[in-house]
C-alpha cells in the first residue's frame, strides 16, 4: 500500500509528537552501553602497542595472571585463526581476518593503539594494574602513516600478502596499495580538448573521527553451556552478533545481543571491537565482563574516516556546460583494506548530469586505525575537492555558482556515472530553493564571504523486520531490530499510528534484541525510516487486515464488507448491514473471542532507496590578524523525501552541517614522527562547540519517493557532504584565497594569506 | 590502601559512601551509588557529559575526586525532576527535540539549570557560551539553544517571543 498519493491526509506523518524515548534521556534513566551492570561482574582492560609498526616476539603474561583479582587474560591465542574472507554484516568493505586482527593483534601490531592483550579483573584498578604487567617483545619495524608515502615504491609493507586489486595483470609485488577503482563514462580525454575553460585543483584531508560521545562499551556474559549474552551500544545487534560469532568460532544461535542505548555512532559503532575481546574473557573467566573504552583508547584505536588526496579536473564551454570531469582519488585505510574510496568515487559527480566522466580512486593501508563508517562515507572527501572545482569553475566562466550548477544539474533521467539512472530526485529543487533564500539577499561586510556546495549520498534499502503486536487495551507495541541514533523509535511508531488509524501516543515502539525480532541490517546507510519504516507500515497494515476481520466476525459479515477508519471499523456502506462502529479498543478487548491476539511481523529486504542530495549555503567572517573564521550563518537545503517527524529530520540536518564544519576548520589527526598519535583527547581535537556555531537553517524540500509507503528517503547522511566545500568557496569570497588542504585551522589561513596564494584557473 | 569515608548530600539527600583514594566523583557516582545518569565522554574534563553541581557550581565529576565532596551538597541530572514533573528544561529539549542520542543531554541539562539559576536572562550567545563546556555531536547545538532560551522565558513568566534576542 503506498499512503504518498494524498499527503494531506496524513494525520501523524509530518505531525512533532514528543519522542517515546525522550522522559528517559532528559531524566538520566536512559541505559546505554556502560550503564549495564550484572552480579559479578569483572571489569575488562586492554594491552595496546605502544609502537605504530612492529613484530610481536613475544607475550608473557604469568605477571598479570598472578596478580590477586585477575581472573582472565586472553590474548591472540584465544581466538581461532580465521581465513580471509569477505563479511557482508556491516557498512561498508569488511574481511573477517582483518576484523580479528584488529581486535587483537597477531604476529604484527600494524598502529599505534593495536590491542595485543587483554584481562578481566574484579576492579577497574586491578584491571589497568594488570593490563601494564604483561610484557610484549617488540621487533620495532619501519613505520608509514601518509598516503603518498604509503603508495611510493619502498615504503614499508604492512602485509604481504596485499597485492593491489582492480589492475591487471595481477602484480607480483605486494603492495600498501589494495585496490583500485574506475568509474567511466564516455571519453574524457577527448572531450576535455573541446573545453573552451578549464579548472584544476589538489585537495586534502586529514582522517577526522566520528567522535560520538559515548565510548565503547558493552558486557558480556557466557554461561557454562557455551551461550552467551551482550549488552551493547552498536548500531546493529545483528552485526555485533554476526562478527562476534564468527570471531570467536561460535554459532549464531548461541549469542543473543541485547542493544543498548547509542550514544552517537555516525557509522563508527558498525563494527566490532571490544565485544569479542569481553566474550572471550567471560567464557574464560566463567563471569560476566564488562569493557569501556578510554576517551584515548577510542581515538588511537577506532574509526576514523579516511584522508585522502582529490585531483580535480573540469572542463567547461564558455556558457557554462561541464564537458568533461576527471576526478583521482587516494584513501587511507588504515591498517587494513577497506577505506570508503568506492563510494566516492560513485559519489564525486553524482550531483551532475555529465556525459564524460573519469574517476580513478586508490584505497591504501598505511600504520594508522582501520578506518569505519563515518556519515556518507568518502563523499565529503570528494565533494570537498569537486565542489571547490565548480566553484573555481563559477568564477572563472564569471557565472552565478548556483546558475552554473543548475545548468550542469542532475535530473529525472540522468545517466550517473557510477551506473544508475537516476529517478525522483530533488536536486534541482534544492538549487532553487537556495537560489530564492533570504540568506543569499543578506549583504556581506568585509572579510566576509558567501560559499555554495551541493551534495549526494545514495542512501540505501536493505533488510528489516518489524512487528506490531495489539495489546488487550487497545495500546499497540511495534518492534523493529535497528538501535534508534536519531530518533526512530518515534518514527516507527508515528508510521504505525499512520496506517493503524491511532494516535501516536497508544503506540509503545521498542529495539528488539536479537531473539525477539526477524532479522535487520545494522542501522546505516539512511536506511531505517525508508526499510524498517517500509516493514512496520507492512506490519501494521496486515494487523489492519486483521482487525477488520475480527469486526466482521463480530458483526457475522464478510470481511470485505469492512471499512477501516481513524482507527475504527465502519461496515463499507448500507449493504454490508448496520452496526455500530468498533474502535480498535474494543476489537482488541475481544481478540480472545474472535481468533486469539492480533499480531504481524514482516521482514523485507527493501529497495528503491531514493537518493539525497542538498545544496549549502554558509556565510563566515574571516579575522585576517589571527586566521580565525566564524560561521556567521548556515542555511542547508535538502530533498528529505517526505520528513516523518519534521524536528528529527532537521536535527539531522544540523548535526551533520556541524560535524562537517568540525571538518573543515578544526578536526584532524596529528602524527609525530614516530607514528604516534599527538592529540588523542577532545581537547587537542576539537570538535565544534556551541558557540562555535549560529543557528542552523534546515531547509526540507520534498520531493516524496513513491517506493515508501510516506515518501521518505534517508535524510541522515548526505547533511554532511556539502559543508567543507560550502565553507572553503566562503573563505574564497570573503579573501580571495582557495584552501585546498583541510582543516582550515588559522594557521593555514594565515600562511595562505601571507603567501597571497591565488586561485588555481586556466584556459 | 583504606577506603575515605564520605559524608556528603546528592539531590538533597544526605548521603554517605567509602571510595578509594583514587576515585572520581564520577566513579562514585556511577559505580558505587548507581547514579549512572552523569556520563563519562571523556574523563579529562573536556566533554562536560559527567557535569554535576557541587554547591550550586558547574564541575566535571570526573575531573574531582570522590573523597573532596566530603561536606558539600553534589546535584545530578537524576535530581532534576521533582517526582513525575519534568523540570522546564527538559520539558522544553523534549518539545524541541534538542536530543538524539540523549548521551550528553545529562550533562547539558545540568549545565544549562546552573546557568538559568545564575543568569534568568540570558542572550544567545550567552548561553552558547556557558554550554561550549559540553559537547554535543548529534544536534549541532541548534535545538539545545532553542530549548534553554525558551525554557528560560518560560521560567521568567514569559512567551518565547518576549526572550532577548
Amino acid at each position: 500500500m503506498n499512503h504518498v498519493s494524498d499527503p494531506k491526509k496524513l494525520k501523524v506523518v509530518g505531525t512533532r509528537p514528543i519522542r517515546p524515548d525522550g522522559a528517559d534521556k532528559v531524566t538520566g534513566r536512559a541505559s546505554f552501553g556502560a550503564d549495564m551492570s550484572l552480579p559479578g561482574m569483572l571489569t575488562g582492560a586492554i594491552k595496546r602497542s605502544p609502537h605504530a609498526h612492529a613484530r610481536i616476539l613475544s607475550i608473557d603474561t604469568s605477571k598479570a595472571e598472578a596478580l590477586p583479582g585477575v581472573k582472565a587474560v586472553v590474548t591472540a591465542k584465544d581466538f581461532p585463526e580465521i581465513a580471509s574472507e569477505e563479511a557482508f554484516v556491516g557498512e561498508g568493505p569488511m574481511n573477517f581476518r582483518d576484523l580479528s586482527r584488529n581486535c587483537m593483534a597477531r604476529d604484527k601490531v600494524l598502529y599505534e593503539g593495536h590491542a595485543v592483550a587483554a584481562v578481566a579483573a574484579t576492579s577497574t584498578a586491578i584491571a589497568a594494574q594488570a593490563a601494564a604487567l604483561i610484557e610484549v617483545e617488540y621487533e620495532v619495524l619501519p613505520h608509514v602513516i601518509d598516503v603518498e608515502e604509503a603508495m611510493a615504491d619502498g615504503a614499508p609493507l604492512l602485509h604481504d600478502d596485499v597485492f593491489t586489486a582492480g589492475v591487471s595483470p595481477k602484480p607480483e609485488k605486494p603492495s600498501n596499495v589494495a585496490k583500485r577503482v574506475e568509474f567511466i563514462l564516455g571519453d574524457v580525454d577527448a572531450a576535455m580538448k573541446t573545453a573552451e575553460v578549464i579548472v584544476e585543483g589538489r585537495y586534502t584531508t586529514k582522517p577526522v573521527h566520528q567522535a560520538y560521545i559515548e565510548p565503547h562499551a558493552c558486557v558480556a556474559s557466557v554461561s557454562g553451556d557455551g551461550q552467551a549474552q551482550v549488552w551493547c551500544s552498536s548500531q546493529g545487534q545483528f552485526m555485533v552478533r554476526a562478527y562476534c560469532a564468527k570471531l570467536l568460532g561460535m554459532e549464531l544461535s548461541d549469542i543473543r545481543v541485547m542493544p543498548a542505548e547509542i550514544g552517537g555512532g555516525f557509522g563508527g559503532k558498525t563494527l566490532v571491537y571490544l565485544e569479542p575481546l569481553a566474550l572471550a574473557l567471560s567464557r574464560k573467566s566463567g563471569r560476566p565482563v564488562r569493557m569501556v573504552m578510554s576517551r584515548e583508547d577510542v581515538f588511537r584505536a577506532t574509526g576514523p574516516t579516511s584522508g585522502g588526496v582529490v585531483e580535480i579536473k573540469l572542463g567547461a564551454t564558455r556558457d557554462g556546460r561541464i564537458v568533461a570531469a576527471e576526478c583521482l582519488l587516494k584513501f587511507q585505510a588504515g591498517a587494513f583494506p577497506g577505506s570508503p574510496v568506492q563510494p566516492a568515487a560513485m559519489t564525486a559527480f553524482a550531483c551532475y548530469d555529465l556525459e564524460n566522466v573519469k574517476v580513478v580512486g586508490f584505497d591504501v593501508v598505511s600504520n594508522r586505525p582501520k578506518v569505519a563508517a563515518y556519515r556518507a562515507p568518502g563523499a565529503p572527501i570528494s565533494a570537498f575537492g569537486v565542489e571547490s572545482a565548480v566553484d573555481d569553475l563559477a568564477r572563472a566562466l564569471n557565472m552565478d555558482p548556483i546558475a552554473l550548477r543548475e545548468k550542469n544539474a542532475a535530473k529525472d533521467g540522468t545517466k550517473a556515472a557510477y551506473g544508475p539512472t537516476l529517478k525522483d530526485i530533488g536536486f534541482v529543487e534544492t538549487l532553487e530553493a537556495a537560489k530564492n533564500h533570504p540568506n543569499m539577499q543578506v549583504k556581506l561586510g568585509p572579510n566576509q564571504g558567501r560559499g555554495v556546495a551541493c551534495g549526494f549520498w545514495f542512501n540505501i534499502g536493505g533488510e528489516s523486520s518489524g512487528a506490531v503486536h495489539v495489546n488487550e487495551d487497545g495500546t499497540v507495541v511495534v518492534v523493529s531490530g535497528n538501535p534508534d541514533i536519531g530518533g526512530s523509535r518515534a518514527s516507527m511508531a508515528m508510521m504505525a499510528a499512520e496506517v493503524l488509524g491511532i494516535p501516536v501516543e497508544r503506540v509503545r515502539p521498542i529495539v528488539g534484541d536479537t531473539a525477539s525480532i526477524g532479522y535487520s541490517f545494522l542501522t546505516g546507510g539512511s536506511r531505517v525510516t525508508f526499510a524498517t519504516g517500509m516493514a512496520v507500515s507492512q506490519a501494521a497494515e496486515k494487523v489492519v487486515e486483521q482487525l477488520k476481520a475480527r469486526a466482521a466476525a463480530l458483526w457475522d459479515i464478510s470481511a470485505e464488507a469492512v471499512e477501516w477508519c481513524d482507527g475504527t471499523a465502519y461496515p463499507a456502506g448500507p449493504n454490508a448491514g448496520e452496526f455500530e462502529p468498533l474502535p480498535l479498543a474494543e476489537i482488541a478487548s475481544k481478540s480472545g473471542r474472535t481468533g486469539g491476539p492480533i499480531t504481524a511481523e514482516v521482514s523485507v529486504n527493501a529497495q528503491g532507496a531514493g537518493p539525497g542530495y542538498a545544496t549549502h549555503v554558509c556565510d563566515v567572517e574571516v579575522d585576517r590578524e589571527t586566521g580565525h573564521v566564524t560561521i556567521l550563518r548556515y542555511t542547508a537545503v535538502q530533498d528529505v523525501g517526505r520528513a516523518i517527524h519534521p524536528t528529527y529530520v532537521e536535527g539531522q540536518i544540523q548535526g551533520g552541517v556541524t560535524q562537517g564544519v568540525g571538518w573543515a576548520l578544526n578536526e584532524e589527526y596529528i602524527y609525530n614522527a614516530k607514528g604516534l598519535l599527538e592529540n588523542p583527547g577532545f581537547l587537542d581535537y576539537r570538535v565544534p562547540v556551541a558557540s562555535d556555531l549560529p543557528m542552523i537553517d534546515a531547509v526540507m524540500i520534498e520531493v516524496p519517493n513513491p517506493r515508501h509507503p510516506f515518501g521518505a528517503k534517508g535524510v541522515g547522511e548526505v547533511p554532511i557532504v556539502p559543508p567543507m566545500a560550502a565553507v572553503a568557496n566562503a573563505i574564497r569570497d570573503a579573501i580571495g584565497v582557495r584552501m585546498h588542504d583541510l582543516p582550515m585551522s588559522p594557521p593555514k589561513i594565515r600562511a595562505a594569506l601571507d603567501a597571497g596564494e591565488l586561485p588555481m584557473a586556466a584556459e | 590502601m583504606a577506603k575515605t569515608h564520605v559524608t556528603t548530600t546528592i539531590n538533597g539527600e544526605p548521603t554517605e559512601f567509602l571510595c578509594e583514594p583514587h576515585q572520581t566523583l564520577l566513579d562514585v557516582l556511577r559505580d558505587e551509588l548507581g547514579l549512572t545518569g552523569s556520563k563519562e565522554g571523556c574523563s579529562s574534563g573536556d566533554c562536560g557529559a559527567c557535569t554535576v553541581t557541587v554547591d550550586d557550581r558547574i564541575v566535571c565529576s570526573c575531573l574531582m575526586l570522590a573523597a573532596e565532596a566530603e561536606g558539600h551538597s553534589i546535584g545530578t541530572i537524576e535530581g532534576m525532576a521533582q517526582g513525575e514533573k519534568l523540570h522546564p528544561l527538559q520539558q522544553h529539549f523534549l518539545q524541541e527535540g534538542a536530543l538524539q542520542c540523549g548521551f550528553c543531554t545529562p550533562g547539558l541539562l545540568v549545565a544549562a539549570k546552573s546557568l538559568l539559576d545564575n543568569h534568568p536572562n540570558p542572550t544567545e550567545t550567552e548561553a552558547r557560551y556557558w554550554l561550549a563546556g559540553n559537547l554535543c555531536r548529534c544536534t549541532g547545538y541548534d535545538k539545545v539553544i532553542k530549548a534553554v532560551m525558551g525554557a528560560a522565558a518560560e521560567l521568567r513568566g514569559e512567551t518565547p517571543s518576549q526572550a532577548r534576542a
